[in-house]
């Protein structure tokens, strides 16, 4: 494992240019090992921009990305056009681009509670169980860091909490850190060790509780949050339930 | 054996096809038919290259096929529609190209061999650069087939796994120059998107992963060489064309095999 002290990835001073706008700037952010954190912002702020930037898909304008040594990342992209005239069974996607033992695949898809789903095609799948797919994907490398990119864009909102529920079992088994992005605030907030405010730089940054007080914070997405997240740490403690109505409401699909 | 022209005709429309087939399989995953197109029709360009400058062929319809990717990539990033900007240079490209041949040649020549193929007058030699294109081209693909997949399912995948998708894009973009610049001779500029796409097309319908749909086109696309050039024997019809239409008749009964089965 990787010293506590040492983080498993840092940013300095990022900044990124797309078509000549400045998306990014003087963007300053370590990652501690096991640690989870969430990315909020309005759309447009460069969430997706700064997590693409982690993993080395945009050019950086300036500033570094510094990661420990051969840290393993796992990705999970916001969304993913598969074309209709690809084929593809969810065994194979999970074997791309390295080929993964069938063993190793039942494991990572039970792992993401998509156990059911290895010899589906994957243009069949529902929206959650997609994400499922993609997370268990991630999972095969053994991710230190894993990254998500709106993770539960298009899950309502027991799906959400039931994937965000995972995430955090994950954590306590794998003990990789987890950078997330959403603007799914109320729901993922709650979850997260750290939330970092981002619109073009760092607006503000701390537990959930403190970002959620912050004045930036409340510039940003109005006070309207607070009580929802108050909600959805009642909900918590029997999200599990959700989960499997949620899974079996999604198969009729 | 390679004295008698039907055993030569045979073996090139064979050689195009099984190369053409699983790399038109990238082709339709990446929704690159268009691309395919103009590609192809810069070749008559490449042709007015080499009758021109009395270049050789091959090399000059190679050059004439990676200069229009060149430009369509670059016309892609100002703001035109990918399927407008592919149009304008496939159909300008074809045109020039043939206005080009017209005064560059010092000859009139007919031009319907370049058109439409001219697979009966393959020699020794084209068959040599038909078969090592089609080497090079297999050769790419399956050196390269896990990180090709990665990158055309999505690029920043492909980026998490250390793959750069622009190389792979352009190893993509290297292997359909070749594959025109071999295909002429046997279906000619205006037929040689047909043997990547529609092989590709009708072996969809019937496999469930990316492999078995690769493997599967090669079979149909050998399957339609052969028996294109056997229905242009039987009935006398142009070669090229009738080698498409069996391709056609397969991607028909593909389809009426799938909905069949439900």
């Amino acid at each position: 494992m990787t010293d506590p002290v040492n983080p498993v990835i840092s940013a300095r001073d990022l900044s990124v240019r797309i078509g000549g706008q400045l998306v990014l700037h003087d963007v300053n952010v370590d990652i501690a090992p096991g640690e989870i954190v969430t990315i909020v912002g309005p759309n447009g702020s460069g969430k997706s921009t700064f997590l693409r930037a982690l993993i080395g898909a945009v050019p950086l304008a300036s500033g570094r990305i510094e990661k420990s040594a051969n840290l393993r990342i796992g990705y999970v992209p916001q969304k993913l056009a598969i074309d209709a005239g690809l084929p593809m069974t969810v065994n194979r996607f999970l074997s791309l681009p390295r080929r993964i033992s069938a063993a190793d695949t039942r494991a990572a898809l039970a792992r993401a509670g998509a156990a059911a789903f290895g010899e589906r095609q994957m243009a069949d799948l529902s929206g959650g169980q997609f994400q499922r797919v993609l997370l268990a994907r991630a999972l095969q490398e053994r991710p230190q860091l894993l990254l998500l990119d709106e993770a539960t864009q298009g899950l309502d909102q027991p799906g959400s909490a039931a994937f965000y529920t995972l995430i955090e079992d994950l954590r306590r088994d794998i003990g990789c850190a987890i950078v997330m992005v959403s603007h799914d605030l109320h729901v993922v907030m709650a979850a997260s060790d750290r939330v970092i405010c981002l619109n073009g730089h760092i607006c503000c940054q701390g537990t959930p509780e403190i970002v959620a007080s912050a004045p930036q914070y409340r510039a940003l997405f109005g006070s309207g949050t607070k009580g929802a997240l108050a909600l959805y740490r009642h909900e918590h403690s029997h999200s599990h339930d959700h989960d499997h109505a949620h899974d079996h409401h999604e198969a009729k699909h | 054996m390679l004295d008698d022209f039907t055993t030569r005709a045979a073996l090139a429309a064979l050689g195009v096809a099984l190369a053409a087939a699983p790399l038109g399989c990238f082709v339709v995953w990446r929704r690159m038919a268009y691309f395919g197109e103009a590609t192809a029709h810069a070749a008559i360009l490449g042709v007015a290259l080499s009758l021109g400058l009395s270049l050789p062929m091959v090399p000059a319809i190679l050059v004439a096929a990676l200069v229009m990717a060149g430009a369509v990539t670059i016309l892609n990033g100002r703001g035109h529609a990918m399927d407008t900007s592919l149009g304008v240079l496939a159909h300008s490209a074809l045109a020039a190209g043939l206005v080009a041949v017209a005064l560059l040649s010092p000859v009139r020549i007919d031009l319907t061999g370049y058109l439409f193929g001219d697979i009966l007058g393959v020699n020794k030699s084209d068959l040599a650069v038909i078969w090592g294109g089609m080497a090079v081209i297999l050769g790419l693909l399956f050196w390269r087939w896990s990180a090709l997949l990665t990158a055309t399912l999505n690029p920043d995948l492909a980026r998490a796994s250390g793959i750069d998708p622009r190389r792979e894009e352009f190893g993509l973009t290297i292997a359909l120059a070749i594959a025109v610049a071999v295909a002429i001779k046997v279906v000619g500029v205006l037929l040689i998107a047909a043997l990547l796409i529609i092989p590709a097309a009708a072996a969809r319908a019937l496999t469930r992963t990316p492999e078995a749909m690769a493997m599967l086109a090669a079979l149909l696309g050998a399957t339609s060489a052969l028996g294109g050039l056997w229905v242009a024997f039987v009935l006398d019809t142009p070669t090229g064309p009738s080698i498409v239409c069996v391709a056609a008749v397969l991607f028909v009964l593909t389809t009426v095999i799938s909905a069949l089965r439900g």
